[in-house]
């Protein structure tokens, strides 16, 4: 197979409201800037891929809109994935590997702001037996923060450490959404919102748009100094039906993280997709990733969570380390659906 | 360009307005099931499921892969949702066989559905946006004055658009899994039917369907493997641009005319009213076939209209189109153009039952979508490349 | 357990979901204008054509568009269709006619309905003019424009 590595990211700021732009006055900037980092216009361009959804902003077809912020004439060779663009990253490969495409690019948005995403995400569920219930997105991962409690794997303080971690490091992060000094007992302290997560064990809901380009070994070279190689990615489901699932544990994520080769060396940095505190330590654990591996320096999503785009920027942010000379093998991760769902892995290396 | 991948399932399913018999997951296991008995395979042997699907909002379901993974064998695999309006049956073709040109996946299974039943279509297309004045009903609405336009540029007769229909929906009569089967179509029923949006009258337009489409696809060693003829993926290719900008051709669209040059070249096509033996268009308004004619090199501009009339697409003519009936007789969005890039296929395995058109190597399947913005293209040959 | 019952083939579960749409920044413009009875576009400063609604940005060159241009409410059509089935919703009589009208000063059809002609005289290049709705019911819409009619000696 082809080699391929990232060779530029760029994230918008995020925003609780991004205000008045909309999804294509979101995309444009960060395409531009993503492109003008590495020199290249859209004519460059072999393939662009998109990752969005239409119901955040409550059109079909929305993601059409999105295609504006592109240079489209000539027309321009096309994909879009109703999931986060990290996998929207993956179909780029799978054009890089097959031949087809040597520079490709892609970008992942939601305004999440003119909807209410914690009803939307109930109709990811069976439509039939669970969606008339109204479990909302919130009350499911409680279900999975309660299980391990009650299992013994975690505490309340475990989780606590996690969000005043992610907090604390986003103070590094600029276009990070919320960010700063909290002590675990101040956390703790906090009330309850659904049992038992606190607000701050939420990943909060963000406007935003992320761009990223990925290209093949000799592009790759050409364009940037220190890419950012993708040495091994692997994606795999589990079963929608909740109750069929050990909630406390993510085989779908054990198993992505072992065909990615996570373990094959020592990991310097990783970037996890976990929009609930408790859930960062079960992919911590299904990873393996040892004590001394720096977790979401970003502040993840956590500190800033733009649906359909958060995945992304978790390769974003371990290969803008690795392009920075800051890492030399970094793991990022994407997740989908409820509980962690759908994983997806991926080892970078400089 | 990569690995070679061919076609050795096909699997659908009876297309119709309601199927009350089975659940969205009952719908698209139907097809899957269809599509892995023909390449004689079992769920085990799928390496990667690939979904396509038009808005989320045509059912109410959410990203519907995350539902959909149980009925489709996806645990613990790769999965992955493609979406590019109504194009995206054949898009999502397309990213299937990449996988198999990758080198990384030997046998993947590709789903597409729609079922529309189930929820309020019409409502999910028409959110009231105030820069919009509401004045179109419905999707032709959009489309019909470019259809005006061709006719008055060109001089075209007002009959060509009613032949489209007829022998697309004589077509469907000859292939079971048809949603429309009107045995006593005629040019007058056609020319009677209400008019909707001048020039596309009732019964030159699509019907809405459920049903999904299921392909196989496989690499060299299993397509050697296979109980059946594979067919032969020669090309893919994806093109898309915006909506709406100033010098847009909507008669012959810049990225269609893209998509097909670039899948004629990986193909070999050089002469495509010769070479190509049959081919699946995506035409929801009949209007569209002379038109694609044009812009996909079968005969020169203005002349699309006169292959029709002269029968050179009908199912005896030279250049056969939509042998199967086509969108004009079935149309479960989602997967129309999977059926496009399927039947095309079929033709060329010789598999295509009574609508199959005799001795057919090379076919094209294509897809369209947006506003003549998203075109998806393969073609497909009985004969190894 | 042995009656015999009619399967059940369907459920209905109503989804009721609010949102609230952002026009964008080139759509405010846009609205604000509208509703003041001018009708304002964008240029393109990468291939000058002006564009009514304006989007903030051009399609085909992918870049943001700022600079703003007013325009007339008279032009031609560009093409046309007459609709014959009513629009749920929306008290419009079929038939009626929708158009593509390209505004004299703009380099993109604009969509909407022509009136006060018989819908046979309609014709590709026919020349029209704006029927502003009265002052007191503009909003931010473009329906302000009632529909647009045929200019005198057309």
């Amino acid at each position: 197979m082809r080699e391929a590595a990232i060779i530029g990211y760029t994230q918008s700021a995020q925003r609780r409201y991004a205000g008045a732009a909309n999804e294509s006055e979101l995309i444009m900037p960060v395409v531009r800037e993503v492109m003008q980092s590495v020199g290249v216009s859209q004519k460059d361009i072999d393939f662009t891929c998109s990752g969005s959804c239409d119901y955040f902003q409550g059109a079909a077809f929305a993601f059409v809109e999105g295609l504006n912020a592109v240079a489209t004439a000539p027309p321009i060779r096309e994909s879009h994935v109703e999931m986060d663009a990290a996998w929207a990253l993956y179909e780029c490969l799978l054009k890089i590997w097959s031949g087809e495409a040597d520079l490709c690019l892609v970008y992942g948005f939601s305004k999440s702001s003119p909807g209410e995403l914690r009803s939307v995400l109930t109709l990811q569920l069976d439509p039939y037996y669970q969606v008339p219930l109204w479990p909302d997105a919130i009350s499911l991962a409680a279900l999975q923060a309660r299980a391990m409690l009650d299992a013994g794997i975690i505490s309340e303080r475990d989780m606590a450490e996690v969000v005043a971690r992610s907090r604390r490091a986003a103070l590094a992060n600029p276009k990070a959404q919320l960010s700063g000094e909290s002590s675990v007992e101040e956390l703790l302290a906090q009330p309850g919102f659904v049992s038992p997560l606190r607000r701050h064990d939420c990943a909060p809901i963000t406007d935003g748009a992320s761009a990223l380009l990925v290209a093949s070994a000799e592009t790759a070279r050409r364009l940037c100094a220190r890419p950012a190689w993708i040495r091994g990615i692997d994606h795999r489901m589990e079963t929608g039906m909740l109750g069929a699932r050990d909630l406390t544990r993510s085989p779908s994520a054990r198993y992505a993280g072992a065909r990615a080769g996570v373990s094959a060396g020592a990991v310097d940095v990783a970037e996890l997709h976990a929009p609930f505190s408790h859930q960062e330590i079960i992919l911590r654990r299904e990873l393996g990733l040892a004590d001394g591996v720096s977790i979401n320096p970003s502040g993840g999503a956590l500190a800033g969570n733009v649906m359909m785009a958060a995945g992304l920027d978790r390769f974003g942010h371990v290969a803008t380390r690795i392009m920075q000379g800051e890492a030399g093998r970094g793991v990022a991760h994407a997740t989908s659906g409820a509980c962690l769902q759908q994983n997806l892995v991926a080892v970078l290396e400089a | 360009m990569g690995n070679r991948v061919a076609v050795v399932g096909i699997g659908q399913t009876k297309h119709k307005s309601k199927h009350k018999d089975v659940s969205i997951a009952g719908l698209v296991r139907q097809a899957a099931e269809r599509a892995l008995e023909d390449a004689g395979c079992t769920w085990k042997d799928i390496d990667a499921l690939i979904l396509g699907k038009a808005p989320d909002m045509f059912e109410g379901v959410v990203m519907p892969e995350l539902y959909l993974t149980d009925a489709l064998g996806g645990n613990g695999k790769p999965v992955l949702r493609v979406h590019t309006a109504g194009s995206v049956g054949g898009s999502t073709a397309v990213v299937a066989a990449n996988y198999v040109q990758s080198g990384a996946f030997r046998r993947v299974l590709t789903v597409s559905f729609e079922k529309q039943s189930e929820s309020n279509a019409t409502w999910a297309l028409s959110p009231r946006m105030p820069f919009v004045p509401h004045v179109n009903a419905g999707a032709g609405g959009f489309f019909a004055p470019y259809m005006r336009l061709y006719m008055e540029r060109y001089g075209v007769p007002a009959h060509i658009g009613c032949m489209v229909a007829v022998k697309d929906r004589l077509n469907a009569l000859k292939n079971p899994y048809a949603h429309l089967q009107i045995p006593d179509i005629s040019l007058e029923m056609v020319q009677q039917s209400p008019m909707l949006w001048e020039p596309i009258r009732f019964l030159e337009s699509c019907p809405s369907s459920d049903g999904a489409c299921a392909l196989v696809l496989a690499d060299e060693q299993h397509a050697a493997r296979s109980p059946n003829p594979p067919a032969w993926i020669l090309g893919t290719s994806t093109r898309a641009d915006g909506s709406m900008y100033a010098g847009k051709d909507n008669i012959h669209p810049a990225s269609l005319i893209a998509c097909a040059k670039d899948v004629y070249s990986k193909a070999g096509i050089t002469d495509p009213r010769r070479q190509i033996d049959v081919a699946e268009l995506y035409v929801p308004f009949s209007w569209y076939e002379p038109m694609y004619l044009e812009t996909l090199g079968l005969c020169g501009e203005g002349e699309g209209w006169k292959l029709v009339e002269s029968g050179v697409t009908a199912l005896d003519g030279d250049v056969p189109i939509n042998a199967s009936g086509g969108v004009l007789s079935s149309n479960p969005i989602g997967a129309s153009g999977m059926l496009r890039f399927g039947e095309a296929a079929l033709q060329v395995r010789g598999m295509a039952g009574a609508h199959q058109v005799e001795g057919a190597r090379l076919a094209i399947g294509h897809a369209f979508g947006g506003a003549h913005s998203y075109y998806a293209m393969w073609a497909v040959s009985a004969d190894k490349p | 357990m042995s009656e015999t019952r009619e399967p059940i083939t369907g459920i209905e579960v109503p989804i009721n979901l609010q949102f609230k749409f952002t026009a964008g920044k080139a759509l405010t413009r846009f609205l604000t204008s509208i509703r003041e009875g001018r009708i304002v576009g964008q240029r393109c400063p990468g291939c000058n054509n002006v564009y009514v609604p304006p989007r903030g940005m051009c399609a085909a060159c992918g870049i943001p568009t700022e600079e703003e241009v007013s325009v007339s409410d008279e032009g031609v059509i560009e093409s046309f269709t007459v609709v014959h089935i009513p629009i749920p919703g929306n008290p419009i009589k079929p038939p009626f006619v929708a158009a593509n009208i390209l505004l004299d000063g703009t380099d993109m059809a604009c969509l909407h309905r022509v009136s006060e002609v018989d819908n046979a005289k309609v014709h590709v290049g026919m020349r029209v003019k704006a029927r502003w709705k009265p002052r007191e019911e503009w909003d931010y819409t473009f329906e302000n424009i009632a529909w647009f009619r045929p200019v005198e000696g057309s």
